[in-house]
């Protein structure tokens, strides 16, 4: 029998959610041009967890990779959501901010270094509370040092998303790609409902939590850049545009009077229609450059 | 939160590579397995689960009746189950001996 082959293309691509955070740090550069930078048998722990009885990663979930992409220098930084959440500690928030800073200084030394953040994670880590805190603040001084001199860019690919002080970071970097699995926002849905009550936000309602924080929302009202299918070749080839991209004229995050204006003159008298705010949002001045 | 450990000197066969698999996260596992420094081999094991030594050695009893490279496991578990800590350990061991 002479059936035709039906296969769709998913079955065919390689997902970048089901990889772990090394392996889509690593799936993002030329080949064999990336090396990691204090790796699992460094054993750069953290001290805290153990002290709580959780048994801590070997790499306090952060993975540190540096290497070429389309043949410029970068390093990406990549948080393990399966490990604690992705959460930011003491040490994963060192790792990260010292990325960012060795890759400012060669920057400035004339070999600009783009930055890859791969955000999963719920923010700070509870059981490391001021640190962590502290970590976001110094992760995102360090990303606004870097962003004048080379990309910083963000990739948000699910399934945990990115939450609480690390969706700042992805707010002031130059690009944000995200999937449609992914996930933005400052607070997460629980976090709303917990705090605002279930009329506020019903976090078991999963279109309304896609419908406002998820990817392609996020990237329709021009609060992210790129939207990637699950792919890791199309995900790598996103980076790669970016990167070769450079700088943008201005960020996001600079066009303050911009987004004050809009939030202004947003009418909350009546339930806001998603897809009304995105034609609204989404202009060519706005946040898409 | 336990810590465990283990000695097999009966491993002596010389390894040179090292291999890093697996997550700590729920119901999964990191390992890193390197060439040991010491006679044999080692296994240092911290579980956020309490009280289950035997079943810890009974893996590695199992694990080490097949394999006999002098190396030193360091195991950071989250509550993998018994099945799952083998798959790790015979991935890792895949990775070093490809």
């Amino acid at each position: 029998m002479n059936a035709p082959t039906l296969i769709p293309d998913f079955v065919n691509r390689k997902s970048f959610i089901e990889l772990d955070a090394r392996a889509r740090a690593q799936s993002l550069f030329d080949e064999s041009t990336s090396k990691e930078l204090v790796g699992p048998f460094d054993r750069i722990e953290s001290p805290w967890l153990a002290k709580q009885g959780i048994a801590p990663q070997s790499d306090d979930g952060c993975i540190v990779i540096k290497g070429k992409i389309g043949g410029l220098s970068a390093v990406a930084i990549a948080f393990e959501g399966a490990f604690q959440g992705g959460s930011v500690g003491e040490v994963s928030g060192a790792k990260m901010t010292a990325a960012l800073d060795l890759a400012t200084e060669d920057s400035e030394a004339g070999k600009p270094t783009a930055a890859i953040l791969l955000l999963e994670t719920g923010g700070v880590r509870l059981q490391e509370a001021n640190l962590g805190l502290a970590a976001v603040a110094e992760i995102i001084s360090s990303a606004l040092a870097l962003r004048p001199h080379a990309p910083v860019i963000t990739i948000v690919a699910g399934t945990v998303g990115c939450f609480g002080g690390m969706s700042l970071v992805a707010g002031l970097s130059s690009y944000t790609i995200m999937t449609r699995e992914a996930r933005l926002g400052l607070n997460g849905p629980e976090v709303i409902e917990q705090e605002s009550g279930i009329d506020e936000f019903d976090a078991s309602d999963r279109a309304l939590i896609w419908a406002i924080h998820g990817g392609e929302q996020r990237v329709g009202m021009g609060l992210a850049d790129v939207l990637v299918e699950d792919d890791a070749g199309k995900i790598a080839a996103a980076v790669r545009d970016c990167v070769h991209k450079g700088v943008p004229e201005k960020h996001r995050s600079e066009q303050v009077e911009l987004y004050r204006a809009r939030i202004a003159a947003l009418d909350t008298s009546s339930q806001i229609d998603l897809a009304t705010l995105r034609r609204q949002w989404a202009d060519p001045q706005g946040g898409v450059r | 939160m336990e810590k465990i450990e283990f000695n097999y000197p009966e491993a002596k066969r010389l390894i040179t590579k090292r291999a890093h698999v697996g997550v700590v996260g729920s119901g999964d596992m990191e390992v890193l397995l390197e060439p040991n420094r010491e006679e044999g081999a080692q296994v240092f094991i911290t579980t956020s689960v309490n009280g289950f030594g035997d079943a810890w050695k009974a893996v590695f009893d199992r694990f080490f009746s097949k394999f006999d490279g002098a190396v030193r496991i360091d195991i950071n578990d989250a509550g993998a189950t018994p099945g799952s800590v083998l798959l790790r350990l015979e991935q890792a061991v895949e990775v070093i001996e490809q």
